[in-house]
């Protein structure tokens, strides 16, 4: 009987181990199901839309200029964001911003007699969701271009497949050096990099905030952890004394991060992570009557932040890569668009996807006139290498060798202490600093 | 014991006062024991290891450092405790019945929390929420979420173990963690669609600043104040009274008394005239509703919740009722209780004390795991292992 029951435990404790697994498991069966129903599903609508207009001046040009029957053919742009799961609100907005683009761009890839259309992905914010969507969007050969990540581990994972098969992809939010500092050819970003904003912050830290200590606490992804390192760095060489430096996975119940802290007593609390998780630690360490100030990256530029730490965050500082849609007054007519579209304030990153995606545009139609039909994804690669500056809603781009714009614009923005609704709120975030650098 | 018999002497027809109180605050007293003693026995190991550390570090006294905080280390782990002791009843009450692990028992905790939080949800809605008494709103938040993963936990009983209960005992085991991913996405879906959001916030009224213990002085002269969330304290005085009503009900009940037929010796007991079903759905209505409780009640202390929120939770539940023994209640609130303290004595002192080579709260689950191991190396049948009785 003892036997039996010691079997008994074995068994559970494997099956335990299986069930351990199940934060990684139970995400890949489900995402392999939905993201080919993503596909289709979400595709119809915004094809639809270009596609029929389309249709009519694609038979005049048919016929007027019977000169290139090689320009016809179907071209899909793919998205992978988030867009289900805690980080959903900002993936969302970069599917809704390149949809956007798509719509009011497209017209370059139509009148030329493609077929053009959205295939957005969602990787989670996982990145073997994102790996596996990789090897979707590179079997399917009419995908020639590709808007994302929001999370730099993600698109870590996904870039070598990309690269294997020569994929652009343009990163409207990917912060991480790697991404570009790894030898992808194929890897683009069109915002900065997380080495000059852990700088920036370090600086905004040091000299406006008049801080003399620091506890980092950070996500253990590549983004936050990669963040919080060059925090650190900056910090510790320009004396700031750093008092603690953890990472954690926690999501909820931050208690036993935050003894440490209160008895370090710091002056500065910086997270290096994302919204969904920095909502709750600050909110429990004012709970607990910790008065550190807080500062943290673009991780945490989302009206969610507000809503799920409420008053903690109320006039704290971040730093960022992308301001609000409304300090870019390019944007003014997307910051519309979107609205009305989708019903909501555009997030940030959108206008930035709405902007990569005009590069992926750009790119397939000059590729496409050079070949003179189709283009193929090593054209697309070299076609956005070689276009030269770019002009979109949120700031002109070139890129460099490394796939980095030649100079970024970083921010410091100062969460607005107003009351409301936390979309609205979120889009009165003032911005404190405002600072062209160039690539490293 | 709990589950079995040989705590109560046989024919429970009149029971004395006195019986019934020991029946009830004995194993209150263990628990108690093992609080002290395992909280006794940590901070003496945690000091002695920084006393022989102190040497490493020139810079901050260690052994002062992890005086400073050993209180307040204490308080957290007490509370975390608590958490996995009241998600490890549910965990041991069916395994206790069915000798079957409840995968699916840390969502259930997971609904509780979440119909807690579109209650509170609902009530700021209607601007009533500030106007309500605390403790008023905790009442009625818990007895919602227990009402709601109660129901739950016998609808998934009678849909996904029943018609597997005399199959081979790892078929309901898999039945168990397709509910328990069905419960998550499930919902992840209904939070997306009602506009509760993925993160959802928990609105409470407002408690009040934590209560200052104590104020203990540090080494540079500051004093750090010893904290007890109010929140935390409604919790820890909870989830007793659950543990005290859980005893009276299995041990001083006829109620109970069938329960532990059932549990003992399932064909006999419905020889007896028990309804061996409706207990077993009994069983799960009571371990869910603790569940949902217990959800409820640590919603309302984090503040958001997600569908997420209980997968971990219940994981370490389990190993907490495993480390008590499994199938004994008083054993799943010491094992609870003595998981909770070996998280947050790692998560807390652990960078401390290596320097900051290891950081502690990405290492907890493993140092804290590894002593578990240790433990059960030692005691195959948990701490309070003993007396589980076997059934031969």
């Amino acid at each position: 009987m003892r036997y039996q029951a010691s079997k008994l435990l074995l068994t559970t404790f494997l099956i335990g181990a299986l069930a351990a697994c199940a934060p990684a498991a139970p995400v890949a069966p489900t995402a392999a199901p939905a993201a080919p129903t993503a596909a289709p599903e979400p595709t119809a609508a915004p094809t639809a839309a270009p596609a029929e207009p389309t249709a009519a001046p694609a038979e005049p040009t048919a016929t007027t200029a019977p000169a290139a029957p090689a320009m016809s053919g179907k071209i899909k742009i793919a998205t992978q964001s988030p867009l289900s799961g805690p980080q959903a609100a900002l993936g969302t907005g970069i599917r809704n911003g390149a949809d956007l683009g798509l719509q009011d761009m497209g017209k370059m890839l139509t009148d030329m007699g493609f077929e053009v259309e959205l295939a957005p992905f969602d990787d989670q914010a996982k990145p073997e969701v994102g790996a596996a969507n990789a090897k979707n969007i590179a079997s399917d050969p009419d995908i020639l271009c590709i808007v994302g990540h929001l999370n730099s581990g993600v698109a870590l994972a996904s870039l070598p497949t990309y690269k294997d098969n020569s994929l652009a992809m343009v990163s409207p939010a990917n912060t991480n050096p790697k991404i570009t500092e790894s030898g992808y050819q194929n890897a683009f970003r069109v915002v900065g990099r997380d080495d000059v904003q852990g700088a920036v912050g370090e600086e905004f830290a040091r000299t406006e905030m008049k801080i003399k200590s620091v506890y980092i606490i950070h996500d253990k992804t590549d983004y936050g952890q990669g963040v919080a390192e060059f925090f650190r760095q900056q910090a510790e060489k320009n004396g700031i004394q750093v008092l603690g430096f953890e990472g954690t996975e926690e999501k909820s119940n931050f208690e036993s991060i935050l003894t440490p802290i209160q008895a370090a007593n710091p002056d500065l609390i910086y997270f290096g992570g994302i919204y969904d998780q920095a909502g709750p630690l600050f909110r429990q360490a004012r709970d607990r009557g910790i008065t550190a100030k807080f500062l943290g990256p673009d991780g945490l530029d989302s009206s969610e932040l507000l809503k799920l730490a409420g008053d903690a965050v109320k006039g704290m500082y971040y730093t960022s890569v992308a301001a609000p849609v409304s300090q870019f007054p390019d944007a003014a007519k997307f910051a519309e668009d979107y609205k009305a579209k989708f019903n909501e304030d555009a997030p940030p990153f959108s206008a930035q996807a709405y902007d990569a995606m005009g590069i992926c545009i750009r790119a397939i139609a000059q590729a496409a006139e050079k070949a003179g039909g189709k283009p193929s994804r090593e054209q697309v690669v070299q076609a956005i290498r070689d276009a030269g500056e770019y002009k979109g809603i949120t700031g002109a781009y070139t890129f460099n060798a490394k796939g980095d714009p030649v100079t970024s614009t970083y921010f410091v923005l100062q969460v607005s202490d107003k009351d409301g609704e936390p979309g609205e709120v979120w889009n009165a975030n003032a911005v404190v600093k405002k600072l062209d650098i160039p690539a490293p | 014991m709990a589950i079995t018999a040989d705590a109560i002497p046989a024919p429970a027809s009149r029971r004395t006062l006195r019986m019934t109180l020991a029946g009830v605050f004995g194993p209150l007293g263990q628990v108690f024991i093992f609080v002290v003693g395992s909280a006794i026995v940590l901070s003496v190991i945690t000091v002695l290891v920084a006393f022989l550390l102190r040497g490493t570090r020139t810079n901050v006294d260690l052994v002062q450092a992890t005086l400073t905080i050993l209180p307040q280390v204490i308080v957290d782990g007490l509370v975390r405790g608590f958490l996995f002791a009241t998600i490890a009843l549910g965990y041991t009450m069916v395994y206790g019945v069915l000798e079957f692990i409840n995968f699916a028992h840390g969502e259930i905790f997971m609904v509780g929390a979440f119909s807690g939080a579109a209650l509170g949800a609902a009530l700021a809605a209607s601007g009533i929420v500030n106007a309500l008494p605390p403790l008023l709103f905790v009442l009625i938040a818990v007895i919602v979420g227990m009402a709601v993963s109660g129901t739950l936990a016998v609808t998934i009983e009678r849909i996904a173990y029943r018609p597997l209960r005399n199959a081979p005992r790892l078929v309901p085991l898999i039945s168990a963690i397709g509910v328990s991913l069905l419960l998550q996405d499930g919902m992840r879906l209904i939070a997306n669609v009602t506009g509760l959001g993925f993160n959802a916030r928990f609105p409470t009224p407002n408690f009040g600043p934590p209560l200052q213990l104590a104020q203990i002085p540090a080494a540079d002269g500051r004093t750090i104040p010893l904290i007890l969330d109010v929140r935390a304290l409604i919790f820890i005085v909870a989830a007793t009274l659950m543990l005290i009503g859980l005893n009276y009900l299995v041990n001083a009940t006829k109620l109970g008394t069938a329960i532990r037929a059932v549990a003992q010796d399932r064909p006999t007991a419905s020889l007896m005239g028990i309804n061996v079903n409706q207990i077993i759905a009994l069983t799960f209505l009571i371990g869910g509703a603790l569940g949902g409780a217990a959800g409820v009640l640590f919603g309302i202390r984090v503040g958001t919740v997600n569908p997420y929120i209980g997968f971990l939770p219940g994981l370490k539940a389990f190993t907490a009722a495993v480390l008590g023994g499994i199938g004994n209640i008083p054993g799943a609130m010491v094992g609870g209780i003595v998981l909770g303290f070996l998280e947050a004595f790692v998560a807390s002192y652990l960078s401390l004390l290596t320097g900051g080579a290891f950081s502690g709260a990405s290492y907890a689950d493993i140092v804290a795991f590894a002593i578990l191991i240790l433990i059960l190396i030692f005691r195959p049948s948990g701490l309070l292992g003993e007396a589980v009785a076997q059934k031969v």
